[in-house]
């Protein structure tokens, strides 16, 4: 495992998927997820809403030559709502995207993608709105998330951001993956599980 | 002031505060299967790591199952190659496994409660959303990513930000054929789908006092669907009798002590909460979906809304279910043909669900142009259902009677809806695509009212049934 990097910023064209309530079977539906890696899962984000049934190509951000090289994508209230499957953002990363600014995120998604080291990050209505107005009309522009900041920048102007405060700092420290920092203390794991009458016999 | 059970199992299993603010929460119990397992094993050995407590991580396969011919090597070679994984995975790790055909294998959140695996004051964890169900035994437990499989598996903990506390508390009592089903999905509707966000509900009143567990799991199932990640239901008379004599449960003299503390793990009377609502469970009727999220549930005597009777913020998600559904704003519910019948899952795959359903299909036929299956949530529910006869009911009335899994809730194994398909289901999500056709269509309703529907070919009001 290589040592994460800090992440100060994230600039980049962006990409707007318009809608309320984006489950995560609509980002990556469920006949994706027959693999035991990640592998190969930016081939099918939003595969559902980018192609039909027989395989044609819809009208859709996605497949848009225009937002080919985006990498901060933009979205509206309760992305990531439904299943906790990782895939998720993990097709989502694969694909190219560093950063998310939306309205809001479902829970267990935003914990996913700050585990994976991926800035999503809130901002207001009328902001995100602002954002995906400019982004359509000039795909080729620099989006800037700034986590230091806490700031988006954008030809729309620069609005402000917000994330968890521990989803902020750890981004910053480069501390976002919990796993080692979980194992420092490894005797206060032990009288934790020693303290608990299920596991001691009540 | 008095603590609510979640500020007393969340003190209890703190390691120590982190330096981001999070807290390092020791998990009492991990489930694990196929789908979401296999990439956190690989992150584990790829950074050199082992499990921490083998002891406490237990693993069944259930959402790659076929529900017919389980026969190894399984027909999908993808699915086989799932399976295979997590057997190599749980050899390496010494990790228990509940295998096909071992007694019981079936959905994590079906077998967990019935091993006795999940207790009261307990944390879980498991790599999936509907984890939320063992809230119903007085747990705190989540969902997660596999990221966070793999923390579990090392370290046996999470890093996590303490929810505040919603309690709903269920009045009155609930009518003929309104069954918790429909309270849950009474309850998003009200809340939102995303109203419970950064919250634990505590479902609590007398109406979810009476519910038995079985009840109990489908309530705090679908908390996430509300956008909850925990919900819970404080342990009582109910839950132990539940557990007494299961496998995994503490036995003899050690179950009385085990029930002097989980009594004092319960919310205090006086506990706070962050918010606290009141639902008449009198005024619940039968309820199901009209749209693609779970918060779009109506009363089977209702038509589906109008745009201007939603709030303004619900509007775009709602232009896009009418169009989706192809349902009319304004019409009845009611009176909707359905291609496909689905009664299973994680919500309402237990004993007691195929007891109503049965109810309903028992001297009945499904009606011509309906596929019905009927997929047992584990091998326990299905030897138990079958001890009952239940199985020559459905099987009498033109139900497939299945092997156990998550089957169509998410049709990752061989179970989907074809094209534009509609299916009365009794799971938990109506997305778009959900039931493995991207343009297939789900009406989510209790067992008992997808029963109906497959007898009547229609959405029907299961309460004429009954009466």
């Amino acid at each position: 495992m290589s040592d994460p990097k800090p992440i100060e910023r994230r600039s980049g064209p962006g990409i707007v998927v318009r809608g309320d309530d984006i489950d995560t079977d609509r980002i990556i539906p469920a006949r994706y997820m027959r693999s035991i890696t990640f592998a190969g899962l930016e081939d099918h984000v939003f595969a559902d809403a980018r192609c039909t049934a027989d395989g044609t190509p819809k009208d859709h951000p996605f497949n848009d030559v225009r937002f080919e090289d985006a990498s901060i994508l933009v979205v509206n209230r309760n992305f990531g709502c439904g299943s906790s499957r990782e895939h998720a953002p993990q097709a989502l990363m694969r694909w190219g995207i560093r950063a998310v600014v939306g309205e809001s995120f479902a829970e267990i998604f935003l914990g996913n993608c700050i585990a994976m080291g991926l800035p999503a990050v809130t901002a207001a209505r009328d902001a995100v709105a602002a954002l995906m107005d400019t982004i359509e009309l000039d795909p080729s522009q620099q989006v800037t998330v700034d986590l230091v900041a806490q700031t988006v920048t954008s030809r729309a102007g620069t609005a402000p951001i917000e994330l968890p405060e521990s989803a902020r700092r750890q981004l910053l420290e480069g501390s976002w993956d919990p796993v080692r920092t979980l194992l420092v203390e490894r005797d206060a794991i032990r009288a934790t599980a020693d303290r608990l009458p299920y596991l001691s016999g009540f | 002031m008095g603590r609510s059970l979640l500020d007393k199992v969340w003190d209890l299993h703190t390691v120590r505060e982190l330096p981001s603010g999070q807290t390092q929460l020791f998990i009492g119990l991990h489930l694990v299967h196929e789908v979401t397992s296999p990439q956190g094993f690989q992150m584990l050995a790829d950074a050199s790591l082992s499990v921490l407590f083998p002891e406490r991580t237990f693993a069944t396969v259930d959402h790659i199952v076929p529900t017919d011919d389980r026969a190894r090597p399984l027909a999908d070679a993808l699915a086989e190659q799932m399976l295979s994984a997590l057997e190599r995975n749980v050899s390496k790790y010494n990790i228990t496994f509940f295998p096909i055909g071992s007694g019981h294998q079936g959905i994590v959140h079906v077998i967990g409660p019935e091993l006795g695996l999940t207790l009261p004051g307990m944390t879980i964890a498991c790599g999936d959303s509907h984890t939320s169900t063992h809230g119903a035994f007085g747990a705190v437990a989540f969902g997660v990513g596999t990221s966070q499989v793999r923390d579990v598996l090392a370290s046996q903990c999470l890093a996590l930000q303490r929810p505040r506390v919603r309690r709903i508390r269920v009045e009155g009592a609930l009518g003929l054929g309104v069954y918790a089903k429909d309270v849950i999905l009474h309850i998003i509707r009200r809340l939102g789908v995303k109203g419970g966000v950064g919250y634990a509900y505590e479902y609590a009143g007398p109406v979810v006092e009476r519910f038995s567990m079985e009840e109990r799991m489908t309530l705090c199932n679908m908390s996430i669907e509300a956008g909850a990640r925990v919900g819970y239901v404080n342990p009582d008379d109910t839950t132990f009798a539940y557990l007494r004599g299961r496998r995994f449960a503490p036995q003899a003299e050690t179950f009385e002590r085990a029930v002097a503390w989980w009594r004092s793990m319960a919310s205090d009377v006086d506990a706070a909460y962050a918010d606290d609502v009141e639902i008449d469970g009198s005024r619940i009727a039968p309820a199901v979906t009209w749209g693609i999220n779970p918060g779009h549930g109506i009363g089977v005597d209702e038509n589906v809304p109008k745009l201007s009777e939603l709030p303004p913020d619900e509007r775009i998600t709602a232009e896009e279910a009418f169009n989706y559904m192809d349902l009319k704003p304004g019409q009845a519910i009611r009176g909707t043909p359905i291609d496909v019948a689905f009664i299973g899952s994680c919500t309402n795959g237990r004993l007691s669900d195929l007891r109503e359903a049965a109810r309903v299909a028992k001297g009945r036929h499904v009606a011509s142009q309906v596929r019905a299956l009927v997929v047992p949530g584990s091998e326990e529910v299905r030897r138990q259902a079958e001890a009952e006869g239940l199985h020559e009911i459905f099987k009498a009335a033109g139900f497939q009677w299945r092997e156990p899994g998550c089957s169509m809730c998410l049709a990752m194994n061989p179970d989907k809806l074809i094209g534009r398909e509609i299916c009365a289901s009794s799971s938990n999500r109506n997305f778009r695509g959900r039931q493995g056709s991207p343009s297939g269509r789900t009406l989510l309703m209790s067992p008992a009212m997808v029963a109906a529907a497959a007898v009547e070919g229609r959405v029907t009001d299961v309460r004429e049934i009954l009466g």
